[in-house]
């Protein structure tokens, strides 16, 4: 995995992301993670829209890992790394996203969307995170680490628009002043 | 985690059109309860089905599958299918899955009762 280059006030340089949720291949936890991202995205700088969009390529990726890595076993493990990308100056550059797991493995190559001209039901998820990514790269695992030595990795990278201003919308129960901004992040950081 | 209706949603006729309302989030989990309220409204024969979305805040590609699911059935038996509602996050999917063109979509239901 690339290193993440950290900007001031990023704190450390670590290729370790600055958020992981470790969750079950069970669907109803999808909004959980579906909204912290949403919220997280949100932060960094990105439109509401955007925010929403990037929650639904994760949305559709971890549904991707549950039905085909896992074939809906709810045992399975799933583990969704986060870290802002840090701009060349100061500030945030975008977001990155990557999702591992330990299901089946299959060939990178062989993950493509379907036809659109096809009007049929499914199959649209990896369309969905291609349109909506700028950044798409599916990978098998081979390393050996805490999530043990199989299943595959997905990383994604969103970058934020050039015109980009702070999100306006804080989520519910926020009260910071800063929420909704990338300086919540500097601070925090 | 216990299992119960992950989704909320309405059913309602009228003049022999059935309004589907469901609320809430329509993802991978919440998509087979709503697929099954949409099957009672098409159950019920109507010369027109209207789903309205108004009150959905998300929607993944399985909410959306689940819909492309009913304009299939729509079409078998005759019924047209009408959706209204749609906040502008929902509607995007359907423009990037190129679906918005696929569906009749109008914009609130009074509007879908006409149509």
């Amino acid at each position: 995995m690339a290193v993440v280059r950290r900007g001031k006030g990023f704190g450390r340089m670590s290729d370790k992301p600055d958020l992981l949720l470790e969750m079950v291949a069970n669907p109803a936890y999808l909004c959980g993670a579906r909204e912290m991202i949403n919220q997280i995205a949100k932060r960094v700088g990105f439109p509401d829209s955007q925010a929403c969009q990037i929650a639904l390529a994760v949305d559709e990726a971890l549904i991707n890992v549950i039905r085909h890595g896992y074939d809906k076993d709810p045992d399975g493990r799933i583990w969704v790394a986060v870290t802002p990308l840090a701009a060349t100056g100061e500030g945030v550059e975008g977001l990155r996203v990557v999702i591992q797991d330990e299901g089946r493995q299959v060939d990178p190559a062989s993950i493509r969307g379907r036809s659109l001209d096809d009007i049929r039901p499914g199959g649209l998820g990896v369309h969905i995170i291609r349109e909506v990514m700028d950044e798409v790269l599916y990978e098998k695992r081979h390393d050996v680490g805490s999530h043990g030595d199989l299943g595959m990795r997905l990383s994604m990278v969103k970058r934020l628009p050039n015109d980009a201003a702070p999100g306006s919308a804080c989520g519910p129960g926020c009260s910071a002043g800063t929420c909704g901004t990338s300086e919540g992040l500097k601070q925090n950081g | 985690m216990a299992d119960r209706m992950p989704i909320k949603v309405s059913v309602s006729s009228s003049d022999g059109v059935v309004v589907v309302a469901p609320e809430g989030e329509i993802g991978y989990h919440e998509a087979p309860a709503f697929r099954i309220f949409l099957r009672q409204g098409f159950d019920q024969k109507p010369r027109r089905m209207v789903t309205d979305l108004a009150g959905v805040s998300y929607m993944s590609t399985p909410g959306v599958a689940t819909l492309v699911e009913a304009l299939q059935l729509s079409k078998k038996l005759s019924i047209p299918l009408v959706l209204c509602g749609m906040n502008e996050r929902v509607l995007a999917i359907f423009e990037i899955a190129r679906l918005h063109t696929v569906f009749k979509i109008v914009a609130d239901r009074e509007e879908a009762l006409r149509a």
